[in-house]
């Protein structure tokens, strides 16, 4: 059938630059660039671009430029060009269609409508250069008070397992098969360095990275792939994923093109097959039932590990945040509408769900109203872009946040949206050997603790400038929150006051 | 559930930022001392001030009705003042009213009436409850259903004096050179962002507790909140509040010691804590867990007083001042020296101590042995060094 989908990008080549050296052939993984040999010509294949700009920063001449296809249809803000060549795509297939990354689309990104406030004359700034400036916080249950023994004054409570972090950005779940083990070792080692954690994602944990267990959250999921014993005593902190706010009620499926037999050996399911994880746990059919598996886990590894639940932000996240709270869960993660995925149904993805900023505001208020705040702390994901969206999530009430897509721009990922193909040109999102080797775990594993430390020195002079030295006095503190062109509804919800009030 | 929206305020913008002159001065001998020496000492600080606030809490003032708890209020009308009387009239048994000694001072302009009643708790009317958590509802209740009136001291034998003025003009105008007490603390007051009112200035207390506060606390967005949690509404309009509802919630109902929880309010740095042997960093890594939305952020200095024991402390670096001076068995706390060698030039000894660490007088008993990380003791009247 003759697609009706033009291309979407023009490769413009300036042949007054090209040398014909084929680097732009190699690096497309999309076969966009191609050599034709009879005329000893570097061309192009511009339906198969996707704008990912691996060829751009790799053309040693700087010979390319990748450019939108302006495609003028009729203006119609109804029938926009990705309407109608979602329609085209469906048309000529007949399937769902599938997309990578977290919701794209236009909804209001509510940090943008958060502002922070600083320190002028009655209270004074603290410069973070002379003064220490604290970011480490403690994930886990905390108890209502302290008790002393009397006599000596030592402690007498015995505080439930908690965990450390150096800075308040943990990289979120990815898991092994949906992006490549160099990827992981990155994630792994830069956590390390930076005194904080990554996440294995529902894939299980190579065995070549056990050794970073001390800085490693290791998922079960509902496909409970490479779960075991001893990947439980591994983790430093065991997370139960509910659901992913690029997909929210819906389950996963790795193809089995990308279970390779090292992906089959961590994983432990058969070379080739696809790895689907159903949409429900089939074990969790209520919040009863979360509490079994919560306390199941916790009896398997002794309770000397905090136990994570994940859930997807949806309309009704405060209530059963209270529930997973009650249940016996020390941390709660919210995961947002834009949080990213390696493949999701792009109708899910478009619309379902709701923006982290707004889960985390009623979140925290319903866990504050309910006296039951102290008792887990909450990790938000799903969009967080700076440090400044982490402070702002931090001051909404947040002990932490995820950064999964932030961590892959790091890496190189330009969110073109392509993860579900496999076919990752920067090497990420894939387990086709020629290209996972593109991501060096020396040079990855750095780019990452660098992002983690300009962040952390920006946090500082935020906390600074705020006049706080600890992170703690910002966690919560909504007063150091305005909102700009919010709604009074808007405002209520995130608990901020307008700009000048 | 409580829906915290309708409770105080839904943005708790009830923080004043103000700058202050604080002075402590303690007999830890227990002997009593007249008002003039501490008024000195405040009237000196007069440029930290502005005018429009200024206190003083006294202990051991009461002493032929030590039972008692005393509360001043403070009336804008007869009116609001019928009103109030017969409320303490059915919650408590009223043992002596009288109107407080005032005399004319110049700029004392518009004073609000100030009466002081003597009460005793009937226990018919507080079964379920400690005889001080039903006091402490009743002063909850008149400052924030009735109009008019405002109860700023209620504690037994103590009180506290306070108003819109310049401090020494405070004391002129309540004849404090008439009172006698072993314990007073004092504050002048710079409100830089609010009208003076007369139940704004400090010292704030609640029961026999009083703090007075020098500084700006800029967590107070998350301090407000945690203390919401545990029934805590801050009404007062004034940052100092949380000060005095944290040290309620650890002190009396968490049970904690002033040391223990200085640390909380003013916690060592993670680096520091690192450092120090296993018990005790284990309990400050625990306390910095669980209370860290009770750590005070920004620049403080407070005094804090309760019956036989005074402390003093800033924030844990340091943005507000604080000296100490010792004579004796006298324990002096000041925002600056000059104040103190005022009415005591021959100090035993003067010193500013570190941010967070905490200064304590306690009156002279037997076999006060307390654990204190890391401070410079003071200890009982005889053993002060």
């Amino acid at each position: 059938m003759k697609t009706y989908i033009p291309n979407k990008f023009i490769v413009d080549r300036d042949p007054e630059r090209c040398i014909q050296c084929q680097v732009c052939v190699n690096q497309c993984s999309f076969d966009a660039n191609y050599y034709d040999a009879e005329d000893d010509e570097v061309k192009s294949r511009e339906e198969n671009c996707v704008g990912c700009h691996r060829c751009v920063v790799f053309c040693p001449t700087q010979a390319l430029t990748i450019r939108k296809n302006p495609l003028d249809y009729r203006e119609n803000f109804n029938w926009r060009p990705e309407v109608i060549e979602d329609i085209l795509k469906q048309a000529e297939s007949g399937a769902m269609i599938l997309t990578g990354m977290g919701n794209d689309k236009g909804y209001r990104v509510y940090w943008d409508h958060l502002v922070l406030n600083a320190s002028q004359v009655t209270n004074p700034s603290i410069d973070p250069l002379r003064e220490p400036m604290e970011l480490t916080t403690y994930l886990g249950s905390k108890p209502d008070k302290v008790e002393l023994d009397s006599n000596n004054l030592k402690l007498k409570t015995k505080l439930a397992p908690q965990v450390k972090l150096d800075i308040p950005v943990i990289f979120a779940a990815m898991s092994y098969g949906a992006v490549s083990i160099n990827v992981h070792e990155s994630l792994a080692r830069a956590a390390t360095e930076a005194g904080t954690l990554w996440n294995t994602g529902e894939g299980g944990l190579h065995s070549k990275l056990y050794k970073y267990g001390a800085n490693t959250i290791v998922q079960v999921a509902s496909g409970r792939f490479g779960v075991h014993q001893n990947y439980l005593d591994a983790g430093s902190i065991v997370e139960i994923k509910i659901g992913q706010g690029a997909k929210p009620g819906i389950g996963g499926h790795l193809p089995g093109e990308k279970v390779s037999s090292e992906v089959s050996l961590t994983r432990m399911i058969p070379q080739g097959t696809d790895a689907l994880s159903p949409a429900p746990q089939h074990d969790i059919y209520s919040i009863e039932d979360l509490a079994q598996l919560v306390y199941s886990l916790k009896e398997a590894t002794n309770y000397e590990k905090p136990i994570s639940v994940k859930i997807a932000a949806v309309h009704n996240s405060a209530a059963i945040a209270s529930g997973m709270v009650r249940a016996g869960a020390d941390i709660i993660v919210l995961d947002g509408f834009r949080g990213g995925t390696g493949a999701t149904p792009k109708i899910i993805r478009d619309n379902v769900g709701i923006p982290i900023e707004l889960a985390l505001a009623s979140v925290d208020s319903r866990l504050r109203a309910e006296g039951i705040r102290n008792r887990a702390s909450i990790v938000v994901s799903g969009g967080i872009r700076n440090s400044g969206d982490v402070a702002k999530a931090i001051a909404l009430g947040a002990d932490a946040v995820y950064i999964g897509t932030a961590a892959l721009v790091a890496l190189g990922c330009t969110l073109c949206q392509q993860c579900h193909t496999g076919k990752c040109a920067w090497g990420i999102c894939t387990n086709n050997l020629t290209l996972t080797k593109r991501i060096n775990p020396d040079i990855g594993s750095r780019r990452l603790a660098n992002l983690l430390r300009g962040w952390s020195l920006e946090l500082k002079d935020i906390l600074g400038g705020m006049g706080l030295n600890a992170l703690e006095s910002l966690r919560g503190n909504r007063l150091s929150l305005r909102g700009i062109g919010l709604t009074d509804t808007e405002l209520k919800i995130l608990g901020v006051k307008m700009a000048g009030d | 559930m409580r829906d915290l929206t309708e409770i105080s305020n839904p943005y708790s913008d009830g923080k004043i930022i103000d700058s202050c002159s604080i002075f402590g001065m303690m007999d830890t001998s227990g002997k009593c001392f007249s008002g003039k020496d501490i008024t000195k000492a405040i009237g000196n600080m007069h440029f930290r001030g502005n005018g429009l606030g200024g206190g003083f809490a006294i202990y051991g003032l009461y002493p032929e009705y030590a039972d008692y708890y005393a509360f001043h209020i403070m009336y804008l009308s007869k009116d609001s003042q019928n009103q109030v009387e017969s409320f303490l009239k059915e919650n408590f048994h009223v043992v002596v009213t009288d109107e407080i000694p005032t005399q004319p001072t110049p700029a004392i302009i518009n004073p609000p009436l100030v009466w002081r009643y003597f009460l005793e708790v009937d226990m018919g009317k507080c079964v379920l409850q400690e005889p001080d958590d039903y006091v402490t509802e009743k002063v909850m209740q008149i400052n924030t259903c009735m109009d008019g009136a405002f109860v700023f001291s209620s504690g037994k034998n103590m009180g506290v004096f306070k108003g819109v003025g310049y401090p020494e003009e405070i004391a002129e105008y309540f004849c404090l050179n008439d009172y006698q007490g072993y314990l007073w603390t004092s504050h002048g007051r710079f409100p830089t962002n609010t009208r003076g009112w007369w139940g704004g200035a400090h010292p704030f207390n609640i029961l026999d507790w009083t703090v007075v506060h020098n500084g700006e606390i800029s967590s107070y967005g998350i301090n407000y909140r945690c203390l919401e949690q545990f029934g805590y509404l801050c009404t007062m309009q004034t940052d100092t509040e949380v000060v005095a509802y944290i040290i309620d919630l650890l002190m009396r109902k968490h049970g904690l010691p002033i040391e223990i929880v200085a640390k909380i309010m003013a916690p060592p740095f993670w680096d520091d804590i690192e450092r120090l042997p296993q018990d005790e960093r284990e309990l400050l890594i625990a306390l910095r867990q669980v209370y860290s939305s009770m750590l005070l952020n920004g620049p403080f200095t407070i005094i804090i007083a309760h019956q036989g024991e005074m402390i003093g402390f800033t924030d844990r670096i340091r943005l507000r001042p604080l000296t100490v001076g010792v004579k004796g068995s006298m324990l002096y706390l000041s925002s600056e020296e000059a104040s103190i060698r005022l009415i005591s030039p021959d100090l035993d000894k003067a010193w500013i101590p570190m941010g967070g660490e905490p200064i304590i007088g306690r009156l002279a008993t037997e076999n006060q042995k307390q654990f204190i990380t890391g401070v410079t003791e003071v200890r009982t009247g005889n053993k002060l060094r």
